[in-house]
């Protein structure tokens, strides 16, 4: 009887453990199933190559959005990860212990804002600065890599923090014993150790930036069109979704679930790679 | 070790480096100090008691945001609802009745890449499996179950950390004491772990009240009043949006972002004291 009432328990629990990969599959499945018909109608390559976004003359090819969510993001990790390690270094090394009781919550806070909010944050402030100082519309890759590199900021800091901390006192110790400096120590022994967490982590903020919608979809400007500077106005994967998916009917309802199922490949070729950079480490 | 490329002295690096990165600490929190006060600055003058009470008139030129709010709470709530007795029993599943193996590996990877997937995605494919191929419409109970898909992972990794943070020997008690393993779980893991657990819940809750894109294309963006869970509903979140990019009404753009960032204030402060008397119980 007993051991009846303790198999129910873990038979229910493994049932409810089955949820997220039912919901994985169901997400695959559906996005594949609605977007995967029209890159069949339009040519894989020349859905992913094709240079015009025209709905309306049945014209779908996504190459533009591509080169924008990489261009943009690409900028979000060049502004975002070095700032976002200097800060982890900051709160494990240099800053006072009430310091460092501030930041983390705020951080913490920080990562809560709704995205959009950042948007319109940018759109008043970082937008006009640039158009200002740097020419151009202002609605730019440059203004989109500014607020999703505010975005990434959580992200990079507290998992690069984490695998700093993890670090055995020994190394640091030992570092400054040979009579290293604190700066030496962090350079050449910690930051390297804690070298596949940190990596880790910029791959997940690097995910994060690929898939944001709502913080740049009011920064970017959202034309369809390769840009040629990074004061250009771009559109992104995500944004070509958010901005359309509120009209559109029918075969160009598809071609945004094509458009998801770019995102989506991306989006886990970034995940794959990031969990396997963590488990090489956890080995 | 390699030799610094500036020609400095390991000294005079150190000092370099040190107020290089204390400066941009620094200024990493004066932009999130910036954010947040300029929004509660526009803001919170424009919120009173009938801006709390009242429903929007004029797409929102007028009037309050009650349904926005009525809104965020529910679908929110049922996001939650749904979300943690899976989160909660995929964690125990996890942590208590497995050892690693390919069904664990597939469940883990499978909850690593739902954390990882974007929003919009989300967006995509609530609407498409909830709104249309379940025929729930745009409406409350889409929206709260395309969240509960979001939020799962956060509920998963949270919980999973708290059940195996409870020292093994709480366990090693009550089996002793003839405890079954259903016994043990709820008599003594449980409890130890029930702070760890709500502290995952209230990060969701802050995750789901701050989404946009997912909920807009789910749960839709009408302004009357939801009557119940197939009723359609406007988040404060899309609210807000919806009155800035079409610059409807900037005043009560502001008034509504405020009012969404002290409910995140709120909801961190909630999160933040869990952890503090989590902290002091584990000493």
């Amino acid at each position: 009887m007993r051991k009846l009432k303790g198999d129910l328990p873990e038979r229910l629990f493994f049932a409810l453990a089955l949820s997220s990969i039912s919901a994985l599959a169901l997400i695959t499945a559906f996005i594949f199933i609605k977007g995967a018909p029209l890159i069949a109608k339009v040519g894989l390559f020349d859905f992913i190559f094709g240079m015009d976004w025209a709905p309306g003359q049945g014209k779908y090819g996504v190459f533009p959005m591509i080169i924008g969510s990489v261009s943009v993001t690409a900028g979000a990790a060049v502004i975002g990860v070095p700032a976002g390690i200097c800060c982890s270094v900051f709160l494990t090394e240099f800053a006072p212990v009430k310091m460092r009781n501030i930041f983390r919550p705020a951080i913490q806070l920080l990562a809560g804002i709704p995205s959009v909010v950042y948007g319109f944050w940018g759109l008043l402030f970082v937008v006009p600065a640039i158009r200002a100082y740097l020419g151009g519309p202002g609605l730019s890759i440059l203004a989109g890599s500014v607020i999703l590199a505010i975005m990434i900021l959580p992200t990079v800091i507290s998992i690069s923090e984490v695998s700093l901390l993890a670090l055995p006192r020994q190394y640091k110790e030992g570092a400054l014993a040979l009579g290293m400096t604190h700066w030496q120590a962090i350079r050449s022994v910690q930051l390297p150790a804690a070298k596949s967490g940190i990596v880790a982590a910029v791959i997940l903020g690097i995910g994060r930036a690929v898939g944001e919608t709502m913080a740049v979809i009011m920064v970017l400007g959202n034309s369809v069109a390769v840009p040629s500077s990074l004061l250009d106005p771009v559109r992104t994967l995500t944004t070509n979704i958010g901005i359309e998916m509120g009209y559109a009917s029918e075969e160009h309802r598809q071609a945004l679930f094509a458009t998801g199922i770019v995102l989506f490949v991306i989006i886990m070729a970034l995940n794959i790679s990031a969990q396997y950079v963590v488990r090489r480490k956890t080995k | 070790m390699k030799s610094t490329r500036l020609s400095l002295s390991p000294r005079a690096a150190e000092r370099v480096i040190k107020v290089f990165v204390w400066a941009v600490a620094l200024s990493i929190m004066a932009v999130l100090v910036s954010i947040v006060v300029f929004i509660l600055y526009k803001g919170l003058p424009v919120i009173n008691a009938g801006f709390l009470t009242e429903i929007p008139r004029r797409m929102g030129r007028e009037g309050g945001i009650a349904s926005p709010i009525v809104g965020t709470l529910l679908v929110t709530a049922l996001a939650v609802l749904l979300a943690t007795p899976f989160g909660m029993g995929t964690a125990f599943y996890l942590a208590e009745y497995t050892r690693d193996g390919a069904v664990t590996r597939i469940i883990r990877f499978s909850a690593e890449s739902l954390a990882g997937i974007p929003s919009i995605v989300y967006g995509l494919f609530g609407f498409i499996f909830f709104v249309m191929y379940l025929n729930l419409g745009w409406s409350v109970l889409s929206g709260g179950l395309t969240l509960a898909v979001m939020i799962l992972p956060t509920i998963i990794r949270t919980s999973e950390e708290a059940v195996r943070s409870v020292p093994t020997i709480y366990r090693e008690v009550s089996f002793s004491l003839g405890g079954t393993k259903w016994q043990t779980i709820r008599g003594a893991v449980f409890p130890s772990a029930v702070r760890g657990i709500a502290n995952g819940i209230i990060l969701s809750i802050g995750r789901s009240v701050a989404e946009t894109a997912a909920v807009v294309l789910t749960a839709g963006s009408a302004l009357r009043m939801p009557d119940g869970v197939f009723a359609p509903a406007r988040t404060m979140a899309v609210h807000f949006y919806i009155l800035a990019s079409e610059g409807i009404s900037m005043d009560n753009a502001y008034g509504t972002a405020a009012v969404l960032i002290i409910l995140i204030f709120l909801i961190n402060i909630a999160a933040n004291m869990l952890i503090d008397r989590l902290a002091t119980k584990g000493r």
